[in-house]
């Protein structure tokens, strides 16, 4: 017994035991602290590595909050069906929103582009999740690596009544003593995720072996070239333009959002130590696959301080 | 896809490679300087040159011919610094912002906490979770006042690892001698702080020299550059060699047959078998499981979250803290601890701040400014408030008491946070210096006759009418009128009235705010006395700021505390002016006039709101006596004896 205490006291935790520590701790928290949290499931990678240790943090017994997934209905097919299946397989509860009134109106991403779409469908929908259930807490699976507004996030976001962020007003952090005092109305979001880096959430996901929707595998799927993006035809719901082929590539999904804002990549990485020996060799940065980023008139921060997660 | 190309490792080899990294370590690490000093500079080298020996390490793995520097790295460095100097320029506050970047050995988490305004606070921030501190110097300027700032701020904050960071080497000619002069100079003055390492490296972030690249241009320093030093700086095994300390976060009960306490563990180890004490209550037990999802484990050490059932059912919940039971923590409601204000409005002694300690939350007053630390000097100085960006050492008093260590034992169980009870901002950081053992040896005398006992034999249900509102509102005439008809029906009463107060108890405070929350916070300790004492105690007060009437509510407590607003306009009280008051606050003759120079807050929900413009003070008393009836204040005698109504 001795032995192992002098071991053990010689010894730090690795990087990867140690964020999972973090976070596993903040996800603690915020269902300790608060009358009523939720977990937006968003079906990528960050989600469920954040489900994974959602489902750590509370073992044997399960996460007491469901998860919530807000759902533009211009999802991949693939990663509806991987949603469903993960929920039965962890036994989990699982809420689904979209906005009725964007789709009464027939809001898409063709007709209407990124900037009216995400905002109606995503973060008007989120809000109206929040808002008719009253969650007083929301965890989401952003990182602070992922762009520059996320660096200066908090891990306990605090969110006024109308879901919106004021990144000049935010409470000091110190330590891992979060503050979760909320009046009525107003709401945290948290973000277990915050130090873990792409890097870190691959490591992860290869070392605890966790399932990932098959997009992210390379594998020879219908896709057109449009604006320099490499879209793929996931539904007939999109349109051939004039000019336009549908060629069969191999190709796969740096990052999962609605289809007709995703761009494949060229890729023959259909397993997981050859999406990390390609993402370890890749200049670019992850969200330059995602068109909602390219609009000038919708940068991260504008669409955070207006609720966007 | 040429790039693709250049790399060839096998899938095989990138998974052995990336397990082996599972091992890698974490450094988290603040940077301190001021804006001329480099510091965007240095960081944007870190992170540029870093991602380039990561991929070169990685290209290494089958193929040893590439090379770095090809690249044009002034250009593609001042990118990255740019990216933080246009937020600045537009007017975006990046007060605490966190940038990563990893080598082959270990992962780094920077705090960058620009900015000179809200200097304290931010690197306060930033210094609470880093390992250790990169202290940056002008080589041309050398030891500047904020250098001993940020050291003294880090070594309050428990970082025992500093890099100086000995910058613009260049622009000195690469000079060992100014070198020396500086490193000897801050030797000198570190030695008070206690650094367990401390690194002295002269560097050119702008050129990169000796930051991650050994300098061609001074041979004459032997140590290690700053990455060399960040990667193998030996770090963290203090937690790990303190007695076990455990903060309950959550009671894991998925059915009758298994009770868990899940947390992180703060310091020391845990092995099945070990007896622990739940610190508070002093109940012991012995750990029978450590609970994980892929089995349990024979132990666990500091920093791991882990889940641990014991052999007995004892009383636990969220907030207690177990621990080693021979070696057991702090448990008191008294502490003397460095205070670290983070608020526009300033702390005074006596209000009542909540205080977020590990995993528990009290409420928690300041009894006693001990002294402030002038940051720059380090010289102690009195004060009767703390304002934004203060540090002071002061004497705390929390509503029940909590188990923590000194923070110099251990920064997990030694510090805390204050959190505004209105806004519910966090509005300070607190690390415990030690207990107070006033309260270990000051008990309770219980006594044979207690409130209720009292209370009978004066056949009266006790309460405090609390009447609130601005000067010339008409708070005392009411308060004189209502205690008139108490007495009329033969109740026992008393009235504690500002201005009367002021001439005795209270003589020897003034008018500014941070008297005001004394001088209120005594006469609701005097309320509670007289509650005690079972009588129907009147208070008139202007008692213009809502922390401080809920801190009397929460004294007194809620059943028997009934808050009374005269809501009388200010223009109404101007024009009555009984006193001539508002003639001379608005003639300047007066300092801190509430209404005129000195806010009210008016209450959101009193338990009744007094309208008395144009109406006779008697049927406004009605008003009172009629809500004390109706809401069973003025029960008969008789019933009291039964105890009904109480």
């Amino acid at each position: 017994m001795d032995t192992t205490h002098t071991d053990l006291s010689s010894d730090r935790l690795s990087n990867l035991r140690r964020l999972e520590a973090e976070s596993i701790h903040i996800i603690r928290e915020v269902a300790a602290e608060f009358r009523n949290p939720v977990m937006l499931y968003s079906i990528g990678k960050d989600s469920s590595v954040m489900l994974h240790l959602a489902m750590k943090a509370f073992y044997p017994s399960k996460p007491p909050f469901p998860l919530m997934h807000v759902d533009t209905t211009w999802k991949f097919r693939d990663m509806i069906k991987f949603r469903d299946e993960t929920v039965e397989r962890l036994g989990l509860d699982l809420i689904v929103h979209s906005n009725p009134e964007g789709l009464e109106k027939g809001i898409n991403p063709f007709d209407h582009g990124s900037s009216v779409h995400t905002h109606i469908m995503k973060t008007e929908a989120l809000k109206q999740a929040l808002t008719k259930y009253g969650f007083d807490a929301a965890f989401g699976g952003a990182r602070r690596d992922e762009e520059k507004s996320r660096a200066k996030e908090r891990v306990f976001s605090f969110r006024n009544t109308n879901h919106g962020w004021d990144p000049k007003n935010q409470r000091p952090e110190l330590w891992n003593l979060y503050n979760g005092r909320v009046s009525k109305g107003e709401s945290i979001r948290a973000f277990p995720l915050s130090n873990w880096t792409e890097l870190d959430i691959w490591q992860y996901i290869l070392t605890e072996n966790i399932p990932m929707v098959p997009l992210y595998f390379a594998a020879p799927r219908p896709v057109v070239e449009r604006d320099g993006m490499l879209i793929m035809v996931d539904d007939d719901r999109m349109t051939i333009l004039p000019g336009e082929t549908v060629e069969e590539k191999l190709v796969r999904f740096r990052t999962l959002g609605c289809y007709p804002l995703t761009g494949a990549i060229e890729s023959d990485a259909d397993t997981l130590p050859k999406i990390v020996r390609e993402m370890l060799i890749a200049r670019t940065s992850e969200r330059s696959g995602r068109l909602i980023d390219h609009d000038d008139s919708a940068s991260m921060e504008k669409k955070k301080r207006e609720g966007y997660f | 896809m040429s790039d693709t190309e250049t790399i060839t490792a096998s899938a095989e080899t990138v998974t052995d490679y990336i397990l082996a990294q599972e091992e890698k370590d974490q450094l988290r690490f603040l940077t301190c300087g001021s804006v001329d000093d480099g510091k965007s500079t240095l960081i944007g080298r870190l992170l540029f040159d870093t991602k380039l020996i990561f991929e070169d390490q990685l290209a290494a793995l089958e193929k040893d011919s590439r090379r770095h520097g090809t690249v044009g790295e002034e250009m593609d460095l001042a990118l990255l610094v740019d990216g933080l100097e246009a937020e600045r320029e537009q007017g975006i506050t990046i007060d605490v912002a966190y940038r990563f970047f990893a080598t082959d050995k270990r992962k780094f988490i920077v705090a960058d906490t620009p900015g000179h305004e809200q200097y304290t606070r931010n690197m306060a921030t930033g210094a609470s979770t880093a390992d250790l501190a990169v202290l940056l110097v002008d080589a041309r300027h050398g030891l500047m006042v904020q250098t001993r700032r940020h050291a003294y701020i880090a070594s309050l904050l428990g970082i025992r690892h500093v890099v100086l960071a000995i910058n613009k080497i260049d622009l000195v000619d690469f000079s060992q001698e100014r070198f020396e002069e500086i490193r000897q100079e801050f030797a000198a003055f570190a030695t008070g702080f206690d650094f367990e390492t401390l690194e002295a490296i002269p560097m050119s972030a702008r050129y990169g020299d000796n930051v991650t690249i050994r300098s061609e241009k001074m041979d004459w320093f032997e140590g290690p550059t700053l990455l060399e030093h960040l990667e193998t700086v030996q770090i963290g095994i203090h937690e790990l060699n303190q007695p076990f300390r455990f903060p309950v976060q959550w009671v894991n009960r998925p059915n009758l047959d298994f009770r868990g306490y899940s947390g992180t563990i703060a310091a020391g180890t845990v092995s099945i078998g070990d007896e622990l004490v739940v610190a508070a209550s002093g109940k012991t037990s012995k750990v029978q499981e450590i609970v994980t999802p892929v089995g349990n484990q024979p132990s666990a050490a500091a920093g791991e979250a882990v889940t641990i059932t014991l052999e007995d059912e004892i009383d636990i919940s969220r907030g207690d803290l177990l621990a080693t039971s021979g070696s057991r923590p702090d448990v008191a409601d008294q502490m003397a601890a460095h205070l670290i204000w983070m608020n526009d409005a300033p702390l005074f002694p006596g209000r009542s701040y909540l205080m977020k300690i590990g995993t528990k939350t009290v409420t928690a007053t300041v009894t006693e400014i001990k002294h402030k630390i002038n940051v720059n000097t380090f010289e102690q100085v009195a004060g009767k408030q703390i304002d934004l960006n203060e540090i002071a050492f002061c004497n705390l008093s929390l509503s029940a008491p909590v188990a923590f260590d000194p923070y110099e034992a251990n920064r997990t169980t030694g510090s805390f946070i204050l959190i505004d009870r209105l806004t519910n901002a966090t509005v300070g950081a607190g690390m415990v210096w030690f207990a107070l053992r006033r309260a270990t040896n000051i008990h309770w005398q219980a006594m044979h006759v207690d409130k209720q006992a009292r209370a009978t034999n004066l056949g009266q249900r006790p309460a405090v009418l609390w009447f609130t509102g601005l000067s010339g509102s008409g708070k005392s005439t009411i308060a004189s009128i209502v205690e008139r008809k108490l007495h009329l029906e033969g109740r026992h009463t008393y009235t504690l009235d500002g201005d009367n107060v002021r001439h005795g108890l209270n003589r020897d405070l003034g008018f500014a705010d941070v008297d005001r929350v004394e001088n209120i916070r005594r006469v609701g300790e005097v309320s509670k006395l007289f509650v005690d004492a079972g009588l129907i105690t009147l208070v008139s007060f202007i008692s213009p700021f809502r922390a401080e009437r809920d801190l009397a509510r929460e004294m007194v407590g809620s059943d028997e505390f009934i808050e009374i607003f005269v809501d009388t306009p200010i223009e109404e009280c101007k024009k009555r002016d009984p006193k001539g008051l508002y003639a001379k606050a608005e003639a300047g003759e007066i300092k801190n006039f509430t209404g005129i120079d000195s806010p009210y807050e008016a209450p959101v929900n009193p338990e009744l709101r007094l309208s008395n413009v144009g109406r006779d003070p008697e049927e406004v008393a009605e008003e009172v006596i009629e809500y004390l009836r109706a809401n069973n204040y003025l029960v008969p005698p008789a019933s009291i004896a039964d105890g009904a109504g109480i």
